[in-house]
């Protein structure tokens, strides 16, 4: 089976997937957040999922998501993060932004193809 | 606030940083369980699934690490890492560390302790309501800038200036107390009636004195000061009211004065009363008694109103037609007179001690230095196992940085010890004339002086090695025997070059105070006219109430001298209005009679003496004859002058049997000279003589004068004997002041400066020379150390040893060459800046030069010859190994 190779995750961006993960599922632990990222990508994006740790640290020190022990499904104890008001607030700004780019870029590349 | 957050967090997660391990740790095992189980859900074997899961989440200390760099404050964490680690390589060498941490202690100690007293007298304000707008205001003539005012031109001064809001004068009299146990001298300071207003102080109780009580014949009213109400009326607030006697009369407390109040002319002065009774002198306008205080007026400069007393002074010599003198005015501030004679003296020790902390500063950092060069070979393991330069260099600035520190904390306690060390020093006499003295201590000023240095001694630490470890990492790349070459090179010249400082500095230290020792040498040795040794003196003052009639005071002389005279041991006895080696003050103002006046101004010493006061002395008469019983009140006039005065106004001429005439208390007088007695030693130290003018004490009736007794033994044994017999003779004589003559001279402010500076600039040369030699000693055996190999090649090529001892000290010789010569050539310089401390010896004075070249090559010779010595013992064969 040859599958295609996976992207990594473009710096910077993981926050964004991050904090847009939290926004749509509310609180959810570590394990939970790298699950769903690699879910909703269909696991085409290759998440390390050791450096979702240092990303979490980052966020929460700029205020950006919070965190709380909560216990998970299978009874166990787990570290829920949760976004707060200026998280909610910078993923709607740095998504906008992120489409913007995107589409600036996509018409600059299907430009070139005309070409 | 973003960045405030931050903060906060990352300081929390510092201070609980074992606790943050302790939850990721959790939340990763958490993760860990998770995944495995959703691999076992995705039908892996739990082996399998295990495994893939710790695949997929990387190695946990990876993560914990990143995380960590993230969370706290790394550098931080770091910083206290290296702090222990420079706690422990000080610890390890304990011989260092306090070295350089007593060094330089020492120089931040005495560098703080005479910055405290510069603060004191030279920065704090006086303790006055806006002390800036306070004058001191006087006359002022040729010889003395400062010429005190008489009590008519005083209250002229007052009537005609505008300049001043206030004008008020002082005077400083001796009185008799009347106590329980007899009568006691005391110091009464006499005032004009608004002199405490002028000053902006207010008694702390009662009141101050009422307009009009400072008018003649005024009441009596005293005001007391903090320190005589505490310890003469044991500090009761119901005193104001109640009486005291002064010289047989009664004066009423109305008030006491605030603790913080002082005044230097002054000194301790217990009972302040208002100028309300006159003498019978001081109602002359030639005698200047008074010295005055005045408040500018707002919008007045001290120059403008210079220019008005000026005015006025000489309208008013025109006015009375005063021929003796040449008055002028003098406005000078305030804190002038009070702490003028010390300024010079207080600049010199700053800058002495800034020396001296130079040089220590100086000195450990080349120790630093070599200490760095010896280990060259840590730094290159450290690198080898991954330390970046960066932190290399942080560590040895860590290092210097508590090195500093520690020597600051030291300094210090060395600096508040030396404080109170130099205070004690200052004999009580004195420091009642510097009431600063008390306030010399650690306040914001000093604090701040103390931050300075401190950063200044860690500056100069901490750059040394920094410079030397970057300058290092470039030749680097050229290896060890480049390493060896070029950069040993520099550091050696760096090194040379800090030593020629030193003893650069250490000879301007040296010279400084082989100059000032050398002035007190040639003080201490002023040829007096008499002889100082087995002399007892006391102060006797006669109540004027008791003694109020001439006969009753001849009657009293003659008495004391009767019985004193009778005391064992004692050779003879005789006493003086002043004694020598005082001042040159009492002073008089005289004409030769039959000599035509010009309006020349002749200022003689004038004192009033016993007959047998000269001789007791051993002043020796060079002409004519000594005073006798008979010249009396009952007799002319006479007196005996001095050489100074015979060759001054009568140059070529046989002055016995002329008529001097002056101003005595108001009535012009003749006396006719009988005697001329070699010049006695009347004016302080550093002072030279003056004419002066003897007169028989028969003929004046002092009621205050000293007792001059010669002994044949010891004559500190007779004070106590003295004492006893003059409270014999009358219990109600005030009695004081009692000491030996050597003692008196020794304790004079002239010889008490001279002595001082030479001492303390003395000691700071002294430590300034150790350090600068053992500062050469290191140089010479690191740079000897550094050479084996090349000394060790030249002798196996067949170069004799003493050649490679010339080579040694011929290094040396340069250095210590370069050192004494910008030493000496700046010790000049400085020793102009301070000529005004010098006495008797000039700034470039020869001998002290090359005493001082001398001792300091002497020294460094000495301390280089072991280096030397080592180089020549090197085996040629052990020095080539080496390699």
């Amino acid at each position: 089976m040859i599958t295609a190779p996976k992207a990594e995750v473009l710096q910077g961006t993981l926050d964004l997937l991050v904090l847009k993960t939290l926004d749509t599922l509310g609180p959810l632990h570590g394990f939970g957040i790298a699950r769903r990222i690699q879910q909703v990508s269909n696991d085409a994006l290759l998440l390390n999922q050791g450096t979702l740790y240092p990303a979490l640290v980052r966020l929460e020190q700029r205020g950006l998501i919070r965190s709380k022990w909560g216990i998970s499904g299978n009874n166990r104890r787990a570290r829920y993060y949760s976004l707060t008001k200026s998280g909610q607030k910078h993923l709607t700004v740095e998504a906008q932004s992120w489409e913007r780019m995107a589409s600036i870029i996509a018409r600059v590349l299907a430009g070139a193809e005309e070409a | 606030m973003n960045w405030l957050h931050q903060i906060v967090f990352r300081l929390r997660a510092t201070f609980g940083k074992r606790h943050r391990d302790r939850t990721l740790d959790e939340e990763l095992q958490t993760h860990l369980a998770l995944l495995v189980e959703q691999n076992i859900e995705r039908g892996m074997s739990p082996e399998a699934a295990r495994r893939a899961a710790k695949l997929s989440l990387g190695g946990s200390d990876q993560i914990k690490e990143s995380v960590r760099d993230h969370r706290g404050l790394p550098w931080l964490d770091t910083f206290a890492q290296d702090v222990r680690f420079a706690f422990r390589i000080l610890r390890k060498s304990p011989g260092f560390t306090a070295v350089a941490v007593l060094t330089l202690a020492l120089g931040i100690g005495a560098s703080v302790a005479i910055f405290g007293f510069v603060d004191g007298a030279l920065l704090e304000q006086l303790p006055y309501a806006n002390p800036d707008r306070l004058m001191s205001v006087s006359e002022s003539n040729i010889e003395s800038p400062q010429w005190p005012l008489s009590y008519p031109d005083f209250l002229d001064w007052q009537r005609l200036n505008q300049s001043f809001s206030s004008l008020d004068i002082y005077n400083d009299a001796g009185d008799l107390l009347r106590t329980d146990s007899g009568a006691e001298p005391v110091q009464v300071e006499r005032v004009s009636g608004s002199f405490f207003r002028t000053l902006g102080v207010h008694p702390m109780l009662g009141r101050d004195f009422n307009p009009g009580e400072d008018r003649l014949g005024g009441p009596n009213v005293v005001l007391l000061s903090y320190g005589a109400w505490l310890h003469r009326f044991g500090g009761r607030r119901n005193v104001i009211g109640e009486t005291v006697e002064l010289d047989n009369q009664a004066y009423s407390i109305i008030g006491v004065l605030p603790r913080s109040f002082s005044f230097a002319p002054s000194g301790n002065a217990e009972f302040w009363v208002p100028i309300n009774t006159l003498s019978r002198h001081e109602h002359s306008r030639t005698f200047y008694a008074f010295m005055g205080i005045g408040r500018l007026r707002d919008g007045v400069s001290p120059r403008a109103a210079q220019a008005e007393m000026t005015a006025i002074a000489g309208k008013l010599q025109r006015q009375y037609a005063i021929t003796g003198r040449s008055l002028s005015a003098s406005v000078v501030p305030l804190s002038e007179i009070f702490v003028g004679d010390v300024r010079p003296i207080l600049l010199t020790l700053l800058a002495g001690a800034q020396l001296l902390l130079v040089i220590a500063g100086i000195n450990i950092t080349s120790l630093l230095l070599v200490r760095s060069e010896g280990r060259k070979h840590e730094i290159a393991v450290r690198r080898a196992l991954g330390a970046t330069p960066r932190r290399l260099v942080r560590q040895f600035v860590i290092e210097a940085l508590l090195l500093a520190s520690l020597s600051s904390a030291f300094g210090v306690i060395v600096a508040s010890g030396f404080m109170k060390l130099l205070i004690g020093l200052v004999p009580a006499d004195m420091a009642s004339g510097m009431p600063f003295l008390a306030g010399v201590d650690f306040n914001s000023n000093t604090g701040t002086f103390a931050a300075v240095i401190a950063l200044l001694v860690t500056l100069l630490l901490t750059t040394t090695p920094a410079l030397r470890l970057l300058q290092q990492r470039i030749h680097d790349g050229l290896g060890r025997g480049g390493e060896r070459g070029a950069s040993g090179q520099t550091w050696r010249k760096l090194g040379a070059n800090l030593v020629i400082v030193e003893l650069a500095v250490a000879v301007i230290l040296l010279a400084g105070a082989g100059l000032l020792g050398r002035s007190l040498y040639r003080l201490l040795r002023v040829p007096l006219g008499f002889d100082p040794n087995h002399l007892a003196t006391v102060q006797v003052i006669a109540p004027e109430k008791i003694y109020q009639t001439d006969q009753q005071a001849m009657a009293l002389y003659s008495e004391l001298i009767r019985r004193v005279s009778n005391l064992p041991g004692v050779e003879s006895a005789g006493f003086t209005s002043l004694l020598p080696v005082e001042c040159n003050c009492m002073m008089d103002s005289i004409q030769v009679q039959g000599r035509p006046h010009n309006g020349e101004h002749h200022e003689v010493d004038e004192r009033h003496v016993s007959p047998a006061y000269l001789p007791t002395l051993k002043a020796r008469l060079v002409r004519g004859r000594d005073f006798t019983e008979a010249d009396d009140a009952s007799a002319p006039g006479v007196a005996i002058i001095n050489q100074t005065l015979a060759h001054r106004y009568f140059p070529g001429q046989d002055p016995i049997g002329q008529r001097i005439t002056d101003d005595e208390g108001g009535r012009p007088s003749v006396w006719e000279v009988i005697g001329v007695v070699d010049d006695v030693h009347e004016a302080p130290l550093d002072v030279g003589t003056w004419p002066a003018e003897y007169f028989p004490i028969a003929q004046t009736h002092d009621r205050s004068f000293t007792l001059v007794v010669r002994t044949q033994q010891d004559a500190g044994m007779l004070l106590s004997v003295l004492v006893g017999t003059l409270h014999q003779i009358d219990p109600r004589l005030g009695v004081s002041d009692e000491a030996t003559m050597n003692a008196k001279i020794d304790g004079t402010e002239a010889a008490l400066l001279h002595r001082f500076s030479a001492w303390l600039v003395g000691g700071f040369a002294a430590m300034a020379l150790i350090l600068g030699v053992i500062g050469l000693y290191g140089v010479m055996a690191y740079s000897v150390s550094q050479r084996t190999r090349e000394f060790a090649v030249r002798m196996a090529l067949g170069a004799p040893r003493a050649s490679v001892y010339r080579l040694v000290m011929g290094q040396a010789g340069r250095l210590i060459a370069a050192g004494l010569g910008i030493g000496l050539l700046c010790s000049m310089g400085t020793s102009m800046l301070i000529r005004n401390l010098f006495f008797g010896v000039q700034a470039w004075d020869a001998a002290t030069l090359g005493g001082v070249a001398l001792l300091l090559t002497l020294a460094s010779v000495a301390a280089c010859y072991i280096p030397a010595r080592r180089a020549t013992r090197v085996d040629p064969m052990v020095g080539l190994r080496y390699e």
